[in-house]
């Protein structure tokens, strides 16, 4: 039994940590059909920005406490500069060209975003542990846990729960989904696409960089962090269909899950699993569990 | 005019066969060595940067004659050398083009450095094909020279199996009543190597431990480790063997202390050494520490002139002090220079190979000697200790160290390490 709570806590831990990351991915892939690859430099960005800014609000004697509003404003700065650059700047000039063209430029904007972590950071490490151990750690099915690690679980729910309120309960939200449905057809009706299009893709890079800067804590902040993350999380994409949120968080359940149990019962076989998973689900089910509907155009 | 012609040929062919027979050599006034090392990615901090600092730091010194006795002679084999620092990130495909690239088109006189061992395991036969003499700095999978004869390749500092044997004495000695263990290594020619020798070792010196059957081999560069944290808090191992480096390691320093993990069981870290002046109060007391032989803060209080002179410097130059990446780098460009002055530094790949293979030096924390592979593998003591925040001084320090021999937790020359150490580590002088 203890065992069993284990693996479900680490499995819901390691799911919360992808949903988060792949989250923004898929919904700038569901609205912009943009496969983002630079959305790991998000991931990277968020993360290296949090740790700065901790490390140095500890270093002036500032309360920790002060680490999780960083964590936040962290993700929000970066994704709101980052991604309005990149939208504004490189992307917004390519729409009407070929997909895999996009992604391409994605990838070397990537590469870039990881080079310019260099040079704004340098190649030492930061590490910004204040706030895990503010929130020291408890008991739990026979184990230490630590409370910072489970707090990820409620910070991917509040995600999850957000993305579905602002989708299904907003004007904003009705809009989306029109333009995610037929774009041509949103232009005509009056909706600001490029609008939604900017405000969509700094939304996602705004998750990208909460992943990095939640993470941050937990692990030594270096450079090519990036790279993990984007990896796993087009895994988690494919497997929960590309463009859904609810196909996301399926999928982040999915592979977290099987990935603890996995972990647990048969180490060898923890790096299979993930990609077993999506192999299966692209046999069976090419569009991934959860893909939106696409209209037939006549 | 004809005889003058002739008389004028035959004089400058005898001049020329004089010259030759004499062996008038073109002394090289400089070489260019190339230096790869992590300068990006998550191996880069605690690893590459010491690393190339190390080097570096040795190269400037040789050029300007400013090593202690007896290395105080100027250049390498009298001629200056220039670094060409390279990033050795990008995966063995990428290094072997990059390798090539040196030697075919960059003319490169040596190659010196590589972390990964699964680059050195990628490059060791190409430099064979090359004929380009290549040193080896840190990695450490012993399979380089077990599994071949190399003509061009070394290496100046032991491999993972002395790591791993020297660990699991030092564990025997400090912890007799330790019942199981587990371990957790990165998925790769070096984790997969050292937690072998690690596990067959304790098989033979402590047969009434046993191994868990779920050890982990995450990854390279996973930086997540939750799962694996709880996998071993429930295992009733009550050690815990890692081979992690780079951010790897310091990532699983942060997340197992978090959550308890090395005040229940026992960690045995023999890449350790990197994190001791990194994580300073961060790094908890208990952990068994190596750094991969007689480095960093474990020869901080040796008092050769060597020694002190490699610390004292490196901390001038960089505030920090060397680790031992810094050193192992430090100590392959000190056998660069050997060759050279031994060869001269117009000598050719063989000619520098030759001067290498077998011999033995002094190193700036440890004797070197070019005993295994042929000569090609160095053969240093090993050792370990525990880690003890000292909060006077503001730094960790180690306590109960101890070396083994290179005799005693290296298989003798001929002998593969996994037959070695099954066969009862015969002929070990501990």
């Amino acid at each position: 039994m203890e065992a069993a709570l284990t693996i479900l806590l680490d499995g819901l831990q390691f799911s919360s940590y992808l949903f988060i990351v792949s989250a923004g991915l898929t919904i700038i892939f569901g609205v912009m059909k943009i496969l983002n690859v630079a959305h790991g430099s998000f991931y990277a960005w968020g993360a290296y920005t949090a740790a700065f800014f901790i490390g140095k609000f500890s270093d002036m004697g500032l309360p920790d406490a002060l680490g999780f509003l960083i964590i936040v404003a962290a993700a929000i700065v970066v994704g709101v500069i980052l991604g309005f650059i990149i939208e504004q700047g490189i992307l917004k000039h390519m729409y009407e060209r070929d997909e895999v063209l996009i992604v391409l430029a994605t990838f070397g904007l990537f590469l870039v975003l990881e080079d310019i972590i260099l040079i704004a950071f340098g190649t030492d490490p930061y590490f910004a542990y204040q706030p895990m151990a503010l929130l020291d750690s408890v008991e739990l099915g026979g184990i230490t846990r630590d409370v910072y690690g489970m707090t990820l679980i409620g910070v991917a729910a509040v995600v999850a729960v957000g993305c579905w309120w602002l989708l299904n309960k907003t004007k904003w939200g009705t809009l989306l989904k029109a333009v995610i449905f037929d774009r041509e057809m949103g232009i005509s009706m009056g909706i600001n696409v490029p609008l939604v299009y900017t405000l969509t893709f700094i939304g996602g890079a705004i998750l990208g960089g909460l992943g990095g800067a939640y993470i941050a804590p937990t692990i030594s902040v270096a450079p090519g962090l990036g790279t993990e993350v984007i990896v796993l999380s087009f895994a988690v994409v494919v497997v929960g269909g590309m463009g859904s949120i609810a196909g996301a968080a399926i999928g982040s359940l999915i592979i977290g899950i099987l990935r603890a149990i996995a972990v647990h019962e048969l180490p060898q076989v923890e790096l299979f699993v993930v990609f077993a998973v999506m192999a299966i689900v692209l046999v069976f089910r090419p569009e991934g569990l959860f893909a939106p509907a696409k209209p037939r155009k006549i | 005019m004809t005889n003058k012609l002739l008389k004028g040929a035959l004089g400058f062919a005898a001049v020329s066969a004089v010259a030759l027979a004499g062996g008038i050599a073109h002394a090289k006034d400089t070489i260019t060595i190339a230096v790869p090392s992590f300068l990006t990615g998550g191996a880069a901090g605690p690893f590459g940067i010491p690393a190339m600092n190390g080097a570096k730091m040795v190269t400037d010194a040789i050029n300007a004659g400013k090593l202690p006795a007896p290395y105080n002679t100027k250049g390498f084999g009298g001629a200056t050398a220039s670094v060409i620092p390279l990033d050795e990130g990008g995966g063995a495909t990428k290094q072997v083009a990059e390798y090539r690239n040196l030697v075919e088109k960059r003319n490169v006189d040596a190659i010196v450095g590589y972390i990964s061992s699964g680059n050195c395991q990628a490059l060791a036969p190409v430099a064979e094909e090359l004929k380009q003499f290549t040193i080896f700095a840190t990695c450490g999978t012993p399979r380089i020279f077990e599994e071949a004869a190399r003509k061009y390749v070394f290496r100046t500092m032991g491999h993972a199996t002395a790591d791993n044997v020297a660990a699991a004495m030092y564990v025997k000695e400090k912890f007799p009543d330790m019942k199981g263990y587990t371990g957790i290594n990165q998925n790769y020619a070096w984790g997969q190597d050292s937690w072998r020798d690690f596990d067959l070792t304790l098989q033979q010196i402590m047969p009434n431990t046993k191994a868990s059957d779920k050890t982990q081999f995450p990854k390279i560069f996973a930086g997540q480790y939750g799962s694996e944290i709880s996998a071993m808090s429930l295992d009733k191992a009550d050690l815990i063997h890692t081979s992690f480096w780079g951010g790897d390691l310091e990532a699983f320093i942060f997340q197992g202390n978090a959550r308890g993990l090395f005040k229940k069981k026992i960690g045995v870290f023999t890449v350790g050494g990197t994190a001791a002046y990194r994580l300073g109060k961060k790094l908890p007391n208990g952990l068994v520490l190596g750094a991969r032989g007689p480095y960093g803060i474990l020869v901080k209080d040796r008092p050769s002139a060597l020694n002190q002179w490699f610390i004292n410097t490196y901390k001038d130059i960089y505030g920090i002090y060397p680790s031992g990446p810094a050193y192992q780098y430090g100590q392959a460009i000190l056998a660069a220079k050997i060759a050279y002055d031994k060869a001269g530094s117009d000598a050719s790949n063989e000619q520098l190979a030759n001067a290498l293979r077998g011999i033995t030096f002094e190193s700036f924390s440890t004797t070197v000697e070019m005993t295994l592979g042929g000569g090609h593998q160095a053969a240093t003591e090993n050792g370990y200790g525990i880690t003890e925040y000292d909060s006077e001084n503001g730094e960790n320090v180690v306590k109960d160290v101890k070396f083994y021999p290179a005799s005693c937790v290296l298989p003798p020359e001929g002998q593969n390490s996994v037959d070695w150490i099954k066969g009862g580590m015969k002929g070990a002088k501990c």
